[in-house]
Parts: structure tokens; C-alpha cells; sequence
């Protein structure tokens, strides 16, 4: 790509020119600030206010004395503690395998690993319904056609604390994974040969060098699958219910019924929202040691252990693993979609094409959701990584002062559970001046400010890898900043930009928990359609409708990876 | 006992709402009207509504097609959930000025006590409801009519209870052979639920639930889930839901029965109404009208297997007539100063 400077253009003209970068950066700045601080203070008002808007402490009382409140408290830390140990007895042997050792297939293990991630998990959860409730399930039934046991006899109960933990461990596991495996990845392995040299076992080798060094990344993964785990909303909004049990998240919620308790929705979410930061901070710490441990090793290739004949094992036991997030309840979804009975097993007689029929042609809110998810996808996206695009480069340049808080509001969100932040959305938009509920803009607000982190995060580290110099011989040429940054850095970071793009899009089609805050009759999503679907037991439909989600979802991340292939080879022929 | 809580207590602007400020509101009825031609014309012109149901989902949908098909170019959008869904989403819809339904039809009547007094409704009686419908099947002014009966039987799976050990009686469930084995709807989620709650702590007081809890009962949302539920056979015996859906499954020859309980069977009335800041009022008309038509109240009566109040309608063989049914006393003033209490006691009493 050839940068054209107007051969009019001379240094006179240059110097009268106005570079907007300036104002054009208070604006992002005064964005995000409007995006991440309104909801946030109107949070904190409502838990401190009674109906008339007096200040009091009185919803928190209420809070910690009301057994309403108290149990939901408690089954929320047991659930999450459990899940983050679950996840970290799984996923960090699992990392393990695929970053340290010559287990056959570990490419496929890790794309298996992130279809779990992107499954929605309210999605998985109502897969698991149909696999392991405790009469009608598949796995039940079969369970008990192998033993004879009698009609009542189970195996599984996925409508109980137990089955949540379940659920909620298989999409909470790939965060605990990814973590893992890119640590021992980038983990040099001058320390493990020195072992091995020294006379150390594998098992010694392992014991004190490898699992010291990756200990760090298990935590800070502990940590964050204990706060996904607290925070998420979608796998106890299906199975606490029928379970017998409230979480926070589906307390909140509940608090919003009619008639609606805004203050006590506000309070019990600031627990959350602070257990949130503290928890963050204690994740940071814990991945900043790691980084002392392997600073000044050479950047050796990663050690890897020749496992002989127990890889096959070892991969047949990643692969009974990854049943339970991806296999088995995408055979169920698919079959409850294609059966007359979503208990039957399909077959000949049971085939039918009539739930995908009623889902397309019969059931009219199909359209509008698909139509708003496609557009809130669309526009969360685009408005989602240019934001992050922006912002990244001021910090990666240091363009202008106070760049350092830009990246601090931009990263912030993190630490906001997406169901908290839909209430304080609802606080601050059902009000004037700014009455955006009912309209789409409320749901792109939390989409993209929900998506910021992780996008800014992205950015920043590819802008890391664009050296300045071409920047500047554009500005040294006569280019505003604007100009060299949309014409020189843009098209070098293409690839970090579709995939950001695309990620956020992803991020879209699976979010429930803002949503269902934020959502009316003619602003919903696909993720809210099944939520309602749900309420009524239409298993069918919700079947036909997660796989069409599913596919959408896997469409978007293989053209991402094509796209990001193309690119690569073009800049290798290039260069 | 239950403490009178009033709904209308956190309403916004209901205070004023005494009995003397009701009977100074109320109008005289207004004049029926017919589907003239006139309103088919304006309706068309606005081509679309937003049919708010607690209807299940298949036959809402399947009335909309069918009033597409007779007036084309008109569109249904039919947004269904549980009728307490339903009504919170009104709620907070209309709490910040968006007004984006046009019809409505709940399974509370007192949704439209609390709907009226806020002024939200208008007066609409269609020249059929005036015609054939008992009076107690509409307001005197108009503003609502009993569009569907609704029944919340007991009901069980026929493959996994033999006839003769089937419950005949809401007592009969707290026998502990029923352990593990019951599914339950929810107050907050259904109307039909709320009424039937309501009606059974009334008639045989809140200690039944409380015993009823120990039993381990499955709890979903929607009164029209619990009959999916004995159907996949997921569980023996639903204490309440649609007894209608119960009915249609078993035409459609799954295996389910329908048990009227001994000591009633709760009833709860399903109305529906034109909001008067509807975006299609005409359109609205015009669905409230055919709504209330002998055709599509036979459609209530063959397809959805409901009761109708539209005295033209012929019964279709395989249900009990609603005459023939022991029915518990459905009191709507009862559930709209009751509601929140109802709620909160049942969320102490199942957790849930």
C-alpha cells in the first residue's frame, strides 16, 4: 500500500493545518469516562438511597440480615470457590499437555478448547438438561438401558449445586487453560535442561521447576474462574431454578420483577463489584511475580517431555475432557433440533424439519432478534475497536498527557460483572438526560464497554510490535497524526484489528447477562429470545436457535482466521 | 396469615386510587363496534402490531398467522412470556415512556385492576363481546375482555403411573411416594400459577405448600412448561400448569392425564385489552375485535384447547366440561392486593 502525500501540499500549508488529534482525544477520554463512570455512580447512589433518595445504609442491612439474601450470598462463594478448583484441577494438566509435552493432536486441542469458550453458557447448560436431567436425560437413559437399573434410578442430576458447579466448570475452564498453556508456552526451557542435565527425573524436573514457574499462572487462572463463576448469570438463570437454590446473579435479577427493588439490586451489587477488584489486583500480583521467575532466561525453545506410549492417554483423556464442554452437548442440541421428542434419541421414524420450520417461519421474533443481534454485533464492533484502536496508540506513543488514565478507564470494565453493570446501564439511561432504554444504543453501550477491555488489551500489543519510525517519516512528510495513524499504523495491524473485530462480535452473540437487564420487546437478542424460550420449556426451539448461533459464531472465527492467514502470507511475501 | 400488602402501594401515581375516586372514574360503556371497513383500512394502513401474550408460544403464534392470513399486510409480532413477565415488562417499559404494545393478553385478571387504574387502557368493547359474552366476561367499561378460561389441574405421566396410583387430590401429593417426583410452576413467572397459588393457600392454607416443599419438588417458570415436563416423562406428576397443553399432548399422543383435583381445580381467567398509547391503535382494534370473534374463539376452543367465554363457540369432544369441573373460586381484587405477599411467601416456603 502506497502513502500518497499530495505533492501540493507544502510545509506553509502544514503549519496552518490544525492537527485534531487533541480534541479528538478528550473526546474519546470524556467517552469513556461517560461509559464506565455514569453507571457506575448511579450503582453506588441507588445502594445508598431509600425510595425518596435519602441516604442510608439500611439496603445493606437488609442485605446481611435477610436469609433472602444471605443463602444466595453463600451458595455464590461455595459455587464459585468450587468451580475455580475444578477448572484448575482440569485445565492446568490439560495446558500442560498441550504446551510441554508430544501429545498427538494438541493443535486440535486447543481449537476444541476455545469452541467451549465461545459456547455460550447458558447454552451449555441447557445442552446438560438434555443430557443428564435426571429422568428425561440422554445420558440417564442410557445409564439406565446399560444396567436395567429402574425407571427412577440416575446417575447424573443436573438440576442440583452439584450439576451447576458442572456446568458452570466446563466454560469456565478454558480461561484457567488459556492462561496455562500460553504461560509455559512463552516459559524458556533453560531451567527444566538444566535439571535434566544435572541428573533431575522428568518427575523432579517437574516438581520443582516446571510447576514453580507455572504456579503463578494457575492462581491468577483460580482467580479468574472463581470470578466468572461468581459473576456469570447465564448457566444459574436455567438450572438454579428448577435446583431449588438462588445465586447473586440470579437474585439480582429476580429483584427487577415487579415490584421492582432497584435499591437492593444496587446493593448486592457492589459485593460483587468490589470482590471483582480485589480479586483483580490479587491476579495481577500473582502474574507479575511470574514475571520475575523467567526474566534473563535465554529464549530457549520450551522443554518438551516425551510422554511414549502415555500420550495416547493423556489424549484420551483430554478428549473425554472435552466432551463435557463441546461434544456431547452439541450432539444434544442437535438432536433435540431434528427430533420430535427432545428426550428420543433421533432416528428415522423420529425425524422432523418441524422445529427449524416453526423457529424460521412460525415464530416471529426470530427475525427481529437475528436482525438485532447481526446490527448490535455490527456496530459493537466497529465502534469497539476503534475506540481500543485509538486508545492503544495514544499509550503506545504516549501521544498525550494523561494517556496513562485513558488505558486505566479503558482496562476498568474488566473488573465490572456484566449483569452489574447492565443495572447501573439501567440507572443511567431509564432517566433523563440521557433516555437511551428501549433503543439499541443502551445495548451497544454495554456491549462495547463490556468488550473494552479485553479489545484495548489486543490492540495495545500489536501496536507494541509497529515500530514509530513510519509514523513519524509520515508526519515528518507533513501528515497529521490522524493521517499517519489511518495511513501508515492502520494497515500494518489489519490482522490484530479483524481479529479484535471479530472477537468483540463473538462476545456479542453470547452475552446474556447485560442484556437481560437492558433489553425490551423490540431491542432483543438472540441470547434474550432463548431466555424466554426457556422459561416455557421450549426445548425444540432453543435447540434450532443455538445452533444457528453456534454456527454464526464459528463463521465469524474462521473468517477471522482466513482472513488473518491471508494477510500473514501476504506480509512474509512482502517482506 | 398473609399481610395486605398492596400492589399499588409502590405504583407510581396510584395512591389517589380509593374507592371513591374509582367510582367517580367510571364511565359510561361505550357503544360495541363492528370490524367496519373503515377500521381494516386504517389498520392496514399501519400494517403491523405487538402482541403481548402469556398464550404458549405455538398457538400465539399460530393466531397470528391466522389473523395475517385474514387481513394480509397486517403483521403480528408476538412477544409471549409469563403473564408476571409479561406485566413487569409493561411495567418498566411504560415507567420510562416506551410505549410499544398494542394488545395485550395475560392469565391475571388483576393485572388489568392495576392497568386500569393507571389510566393505561382504552375502552373497547368489540360488537361480538357485546353480543355474546356474558357480562361477567368483561369490564363495564369496556376496557378488558375474558378472551380465554384457564384451568390448573393436576396432571401425570401415564407410562410411569398406573391409573389407580394416580393423585386424585392435592392431599394425595404430600404422600411420600411422590417424592422427587413432582414439578411445580412458578407465582412469578405465570399468571395462571399466581391465581392457582393463591386460590390453594387460601382454600387450604399455606401449611400445604409448606409440607408440599418437603417433597423435593422440581421448580420451573412458566404454567405452560410443567406439562412439557411430565411429557419428556423428566418427571411423574405436575402439581400445577396449562391443563390445556396437558390436553393437547395427549392428542397429540403423548403419554399424559389430566387429574381434577378433589378439592377443586383452580381457575384463572385470562383477559386482554388495548392500551390507549398503542403505536397501532387501529390495528389493536382490529385484533381485539377478531380476537373476541366466534372464529378465533373456536380456534381457542379446537386448537388451543382452552374454555371460551363466546357462548357461540361449539365444545370440541376429549375435555370435561368447565360445568362438569369442581372449580375453585377465582377472585381477582383477592390476588391484586395479594400479590407481592403471595410471592414473597412462596419464595420462603421453595427457596425459589
Amino acid at each position: 500500500m502506497t502513502v500518497a502525500i499530495p505533492a501540493t501540499q507544502t510545509p506553509a500549508q502544514r503549519k496552518f493545518g490544525i492537527d485534531w488529534s487533541k480534541p479528538v482525544l478528550l473526546a474519546f477520554a470524556l467517552v469513556l469516562f461517560a461509559l464506565i463512570v455514569m453507571p457506575l455512580t448511579w450503582l453506588v447512589y441507588y445502594a445508598f438511597t431509600d425510595k425518596n433518595g435519602v441516604f442510608t445504609v439500611g439496603n445493606f442491612s437488609r442485605l446481611v440480615s435477610d436469609a433472602d439474601f444471605l443463602d444466595p450470598l453463600l451458595t455464590t462463594f461455595m459455587l464459585a470457590t468450587l468451580s475455580a478448583l475444578i477448572c484448575c484441577a482440569v485445565a492446568a494438566p490439560m495446558g500442560w499437555l498441550v504446551a510441554r509435552t508430544d501429545m498427538p493432536l494438541r493443535r486440535t486441542v486447543r481449537l476444541l478448547v476455545t469452541a467451549s469458550f465461545v459456547t455460550p453458557p447458558f447454552l451449555g447448560a441447557i445442552a446438560w438438561e438434555l443430557l443428564a436431567a435426571p429422568n428425561s436425560g440422554l445420558l440417564n437413559q442410557l445409564y439406565r438401558e446399560i444396567t436395567g437399573a429402574p425407571p427412577d434410578a440416575h446417575l447424573l442430576n443436573i438440576y442440583s449445586f452439584a450439576g451447576l458447579v458442572f456446568v458452570i466448570s466446563c466454560y469456565t475452564f478454558p480461561y484457567v487453560f488459556v492462561l496455562v498453556a500460553n504461560a509455559l508456552d512463552r516459559t524458556p526451557g533453560d531451567l527444566e535442561d538444566a535439571s535434566a542435565i544435572l541428573g533431575g527425573s522428568t518427575w523432579d524436573t517437574a516438581r520443582r521447576i516446571t510447576i514453580p514457574l507455572a504456579l503463578p499462572a494457575v492462581l491468577a487462572g483460580a482467580l479468574v474462574a472463581f470470578l466468572q463463576a461468581m459473576t456469570l448469570f447465564g448457566s444459574p438463570a436455567i438450572l438454579a431454578m428448577p435446583a431449588g437454590f438462588h445465586t447473586m446473579t440470579t437474585k439480582i435479577w429476580s429483584l427487577f420483577q415487579f415490584p421492582p427493588k432497584p435499591e437492593l439490586a444496587a446493593a448486592a451489587s457492589l459485593p460483587l463489584l468490589i470482590l471483582t477488584v480485589i480479586l483483580l489486583r490479587a491476579e495481577h500480583m500473582a502474574l507479575g511475580r511470574r514475571g520475575y521467575s523467567v526474566v534473563g532466561g535465554k529464549n530457549s525453545e520450551p522443554r518438551i517431555v516425551r510422554l511414549g506410549v502415555w500420550r495416547w492417554v493423556m489424549l484420551a483423556v483430554a478428549m473425554i475432557v472435552l466432551m463435557c464442554p463441546v461434544f456431547l452437548p452439541y450432539f444434544a442440541l442437535f438432536n433435540a433440533a431434528f427430533s420430535k421428542v427432545a428426550s428420543h434419541l433421533i432416528s428415522l421414524s423420529n425425524f422432523t424439519l418441524q422445529n427449524v420450520h416453526f423457529v424460521f417461519y412460525e415464530l416471529s421474533a426470530t427475525q427481529l432478534a437475528l436482525r438485532n443481534t447481526f446490527v448490535l454485533g455490527t456496530l459493537a464492533a466497529t465502534a469497539g475497536t476503534i475506540l481500543a484502536l485509538v486508545i492503544a496508540y495514544v499509550n503506545a506513543r504516549q501521544a498525550v498527557t494523561g494517556y496513562r488514565m485513558l488505558g486505566f478507564l479503558a482496562t476498568a470494565p474488566v473488573a465490572i460483572p456484566g449483569i452489574v453493570l447492565g443495572v447501573g446501564l439501567f440507572f443511567t439511561y431509564t432517566r433523563p438526560p440521557f433516555v437511551l432504554y428501549g433503543t439499541i444504543w443502551i445495548l451497544l453501550i454495554a456491549f462495547v464497554t463490556l468488550a473494552m477491555p479485553a479489545a484495548y488489551q489486543q490492540l495495545q500489543s500489536a501496536f507494541r510490535s509497529v515500530h514509530p519510525e513510519l509514523e513519524d517519516a509520515s508526519r515528518i512528510l507533513g501528515a497529521t497524526r490522524l493521517r499517519a495513524l489511518w495511513q501508515i499504523t492502520a494497515p500494518l495491524l489489519r490482522t490484530s484489528v479483524i481479529a479484535t473485530w471479530c472477537f468483540i462480535f463473538v462476545g456479542v452473540i453470547r452475552e446474556l447477562s447485560a442484556a437481560i437487564m437492558l433489553f425490551t420487546s423490540e431491542t432483543k437478542v438472540l441470547s434474550v429470545l432463548i431466555y424466554d424460550l426457556n422459561e416455557s420449556g421450549d426445548l425444540a426451539a432453543i435447540s434450532v436457535l443455538g445452533l444457528l448461533m453456534l454456527v454464526l459464531t464459528f463463521t465469524i472465527v474462521a473468517l477471522a482466521n482466513s482472513l488473518r492467514g491471508r494477510n500473514t502470507r501476504r506480509n512474509v511475501a512482502v517482506g | 396469615m398473609i399481610k395486605r400488602i398492596s400492589k399499588r402501594d409502590v405504583l407510581k401515581g396510584a395512591g389517589a386510587l380509593g374507592l371513591s375516586a374509582f367510582a367517580a372514574r367510571v364511565a359510561a360503556a361505550p357503544a360495541a363496534e363492528a370490524m367496519t371497513p373503515a377500521l381494516i383500512e386504517a389498520a392496514k394502513k399501519e400494517g403491523k402490531l405487538a402482541f403481548y401474550t402469556a398464550m404458549d408460544l405455538q398457538f400465539a403464534e399460530r393466531l397470528g398467522k391466522a389473523f395475517e392470513a385474514k387481513f394480509p399486510g397486517i403483521v403480528v409480532r408476538v412477544e409471549r412470556s409469563g403473564a408476571e413477565r409479561v406485566f413487569s415488562r409493561i411495567g418498566q417499559e411504560y415507567a420510562s415512556n416506551i410505549h410499544a404494545v398494542d394488545v395485550v393478553n395475560t392469565a391475571d385478571q388483576a393485572h388489568c385492576i392495576i392497568w386500569k387504574s393507571n389510566d393505561w387502557l382504552s375502552p373497547y368493547i368489540p360488537e361480538e363481546v357485546a353480543k355474546y359474552y356474558d357480562k361477567r366476561y368483561y369490564d363495564p367499561e369496556g376496557l378488558s375482555v375474558t378472551t380465554r378460561i384457564l384451568i390448573s389441574p393436576i396432571a401425570y405421566n401415564t407410562n410411569l403411573v398406573k391409573a389407580e396410583d394416580a393423585p386424585k387430590s392435592f392431599k394425595d401429593l404430600l404422600d411420600p411416594k411422590w417424592k422427587d417426583k413432582l414439578v411445580k410452576a412458578h407465582p412469578a413467572y405465570s399468571g395462571t400459577i399466581m391465581n392457582s397459588t393463591f386460590e390453594v393457600a387460601r382454600d387450604l392454607g399455606w401449611d400445604y405448600f409448606v409440607k408440599l416443599a418437603t417433597q423435593n419438588v422440581m421448580q420451573v417458570q412458566s404454567a405452560t412448561d410443567t406439562p412439557k415436563r411430565i411429557a419428556l416423562g423428566e418427571r411423574a406428576v405436575m402439581v400445577d400448569g396449562a391443563g390445556y397443553l396437558v390436553i393437547r399432548n395427549k392428542e397429540a399422543g403423548q403419554p399424559v392425564e389430566i387429574v381434577y383435583p378433589e378439592e377443586g381445580t383452580p381457575l384463572a381467567t385470562g383477559p386482554s385489552a388495548v392500551f390507549k398509547a398503542a403505536p397501532n391503535p387501529n390495528a389493536a382494534r382490529l385484533f381485539q375485535s377478531w380476537m373476541h370473534s366466534r372464529e378465533a374463539q373456536q380456534m381457542i376452543v379446537d386448537d388451543a384447547r382452552q374454555y371460551s367465554p363466546h357462548s357461540q363457540t361449539v365444545e370440541k369432544p376429549g375435555v370435561r366440561k368447565l360445568a362438569d369441573i369442581k372449580l375453585m373460586t377465582e377472585d381477582p381484587q383477592g390476588v391484586f392486593t395479594q400479590a407481592d405477599a403471595v410471592k414473597k411467601r412462596y419464595l420462603e416456603i421453595f427457596k425459589v
